[in-house]
């Protein structure tokens, strides 16, 4: 038993690491913006038909992965600018480049509906050749790769254009006010969220061993959850710390999603389990003491300092 | 006579018993095996697949509860869970792993390089690298194919609608059996001298307004096996009913609800055979590295009388092409 629930929370955090920049991602729009955004469920199958496509014409795994970032920034360019130039609710925006992206992605996947990956040479199997089994290859890995980016976003977070961006955020019209370019703002944040995702599409087709055009569905909820639960866990935390924490969540959600796995539940009541536990991770803040209210989420307080 | 054949008999019967004696030494017919099972999302024909599993598992000795443990997960159309799932059988250390449809076997595959793996409903497993080739798969990797004759099923097709100049082929483009699948019929019509029209639906939600514009456009309608086009039959069935178009559909269970003939797979025999696999596997009897990938052995013609009436077709003129 003991064994198992090792082996459960070693699977859990090879891929809690790898779905962590999807939470990333999808936490730059969704609380440093504070805008909905359903780009992620195009952007990450879109990653990873990009990588996939990459790896299988023989290019290197660590290029091919960096391709998906550039093909998500795209992606959530598209979005950035139906929401800000056109005007087009971030929602509905969201929604159109999603549905769009699945052609797209279709296309990147010369029209078929998964490619596979199975023996080919990976960012995984790169770090497996030197020595490492594959789960720690992937946890190594995917630990890399996480504080890499999650480094460059405090950076990055610190510079001129990232305080304009967390400060369009918290007050657009305060900081269209003082001469700051929201919609540029907007479109950037869109990108590098999209990048993120994509990324993570690209690192779990790597792992999965395929890319498939429907992987992207439930994906976003994944982000969500993920980010959910880092802020129930521990809150009032820096952007940094938040990032760190984020990881966590996404490993905890795989966690749980795992042990719901494992109580053997009929599987037509798979997706009622999976919606409890979402409900449980979004109830929770309710039964803290302080409550802030910021924007749209009365019921969770987060902290942007 | 009958005194050779008793002694036959009973010298079976002794030599069953001996064998009987010797694996109870072992203790290898006493064990219980773990089987897992890894499917995608639920389906009729997916489901039927595992009924017709565990069927065959029976047949050659493997029954639950008794020597027979299953262990039963379905991603619910969420191929983000196909990892955890293919971890957690993996790590239960089953001793077969049984993946039902693309996704679900290409997780298995790519999780683990040892434990043998069947798959079921898979269209082509090569093309999925799921084995090396179909007769010597090579890895721990074999089952059975879902993929029919598609040359059948459009000589089929045409030989109901002989005049026809231009015929419609509408499947959902996320399918990757679907496009498989698809673009053979295509090959098989154009040979045949006919134009083609392609229509693809991503969702049930598109379904009946991709039919509706291809019936106006062609004089016979062809839909591979797809799940998504299959949840949509008797609407499909509706449409065609009113624009008078037969349809041939690659799955029996869309005939049965608004097709008007298949020369089809039985998906639970399907499964049957893959089970009988499973079981030769289980018994140490071969192992996937050399076990040719099956087709299915029984391909049945179904025909909708109802809807044949409704075209003013008789349905004794349908017959299954060779």
């Amino acid at each position: 038993m003991m064994n198992t629930f090792w082996d459960l929370f070693l699977s859990a955090t090879s891929q809690g690491l790898l779905w962590s920049l999807m939470a990333i991602g999808v936490y730059l729009t969704f609380r440093i913006l504070d805008l909905a955004d359903m780009t992620a469920e195009g952007s990450f199958p879109l990653g990873g038909a990009i990588t996939t496509m990459c790896l299988i014409n023989g290019v290197n795994p660590i290029l091919a992965t960096l391709a998906a970032f550039g093909g998500g920034m795209i992606a959530g360019l598209v979005t950035g600018i139906l929401n800000t130039k056109l005007k087009i609710p971030a929602l509905l925006a969201g929604i159109v480049t999603m549905t769009g992206l699945y052609s797209i992605t279709s296309r990147v996947m010369l029209n078929a509906a998964n490619v596979s990956l199975l023996g080919k040479a990976t960012i995984f199997t790169m770090a497996q050749n030197l020595g490492l089994s594959h789960n720690n290859a992937v946890i190594v890995t995917g630990l890399i790769i996480s504080l890499l980016v999650i480094g460059l976003l405090v950076i990055f977070f610190r510079t001129e254009i990232g305080l304009a961006m967390r400060a369009t955020g918290d007050n657009p019209e305060m900081s269209a006010a003082n001469g700051i370019k929201t919609q540029n703002m907007k479109i950037w944040g869109y990108m590098i969220s999209n990048g993120c995702i994509a990324l993570s599409g690209a690192l779990l087709a790597q792992n999965n061993g395929f890319a498939d055009l429907n992987s992207g569905v439930g994906t976003l909820v994944v982000g969500l959850a993920s980010i959910i639960i880092a802020e129930v866990l521990i809150r009032n935390l820096a952007i940094g710390g938040r990032m760190l924490t984020l990881v966590i969540g996404a490993i905890v959600y795989r966690l749980i999603l795992a042990l719901v796995f494992q109580m053997n539940v009929e599987p037509s009541d798979a997706k009622l389990a999976s919606a409890l536990v979402l409900i449980v991770c979004l109830a929770l803040p309710n039964f803290k003491l302080s409550r802030k209210n910021k924007g749209e989420n009365k019921n969770v307080s987060s902290t942007e300092n | 006579m009958h005194i050779k054949k008793i002694i036959t008999g009973l010298s079976l019967a002794s030599l069953l018993l001996l064998g009987g004696c010797t694996s109870n030494k072992t203790g290898k017919s006493e064990a219980v095996k773990h089987v897992g099972v890894l499917q995608v999302v639920q389906h009729p024909s997916l489901d039927e697949a595992y009924k017709g599993f565990k069927e065959g598992l029976k047949d050659g000795g493997y029954v639950e509860g008794k020597n027979l443990k299953i262990d039963y997960q379905n991603a619910q159309n969420s191929q983000d869970n196909l990892k955890s799932m293919s971890d957690k059988l993996v790590n239960e250390k089953s001793d077969l792993v049984l993946g039902i449809a693309t996704p679900a076997a290409q997780s298995l595959a790519n999780t683990t390089q040892d434990i043998p793996i069947v798959v079921t409903a898979v269209t082509d497993l090569k093309a999925a690298k799921l084995v090396n080739s179909n007769n010597k798969p090579g890895k721990n990797v074999t089952g059975t194919t879902d993929m029919v004759s598609i040359d059948r099923q459009i000589k089929l097709l045409l030989s109901i609608v002989p005049k026809a100049k231009t015929i419609g082929i509408m499947y959902n483009a996320g399918e990757a059996n679907s496009k498989i699948q698809a673009d053979l019929a295509i090959a098989a019509l154009k040979k045949a001298g006919v134009k083609v029209v392609v229509k693809t639906a991503n969702t049930t939600n598109d379904v009946q307004q991709v039919t509706e514009t291809l019936a106006d456009k062609v004089q016979g309608i062809y839909v591979p096996t797809d799940n998504t086009f299959a949840s949509a039959a008797s609407l499909i069935g509706k449409v065609v009913k009113e624009k008078k178009i037969p349809l041939v559909a690659g799955a029996t269970e869309q005939v049965k609800n608004g097709g008007l003939a298949s020369i089809g797979i039985d998906y639970e025999s399907l499964g049957r055979q893959t089970g009988k696999m499973a079981a030769k596997i289980l018994s140490g009897k071969a192992k996937p590295q050399d076990m040719p990938v099956e087709k299915a052995t029984n391909l049945k013609l179904v025909v909708n009388k109802k809807m044949a009436k409704a075209l003013g077709i008789d349905p004794k003129s349908i017959k299954a092409p060779k």
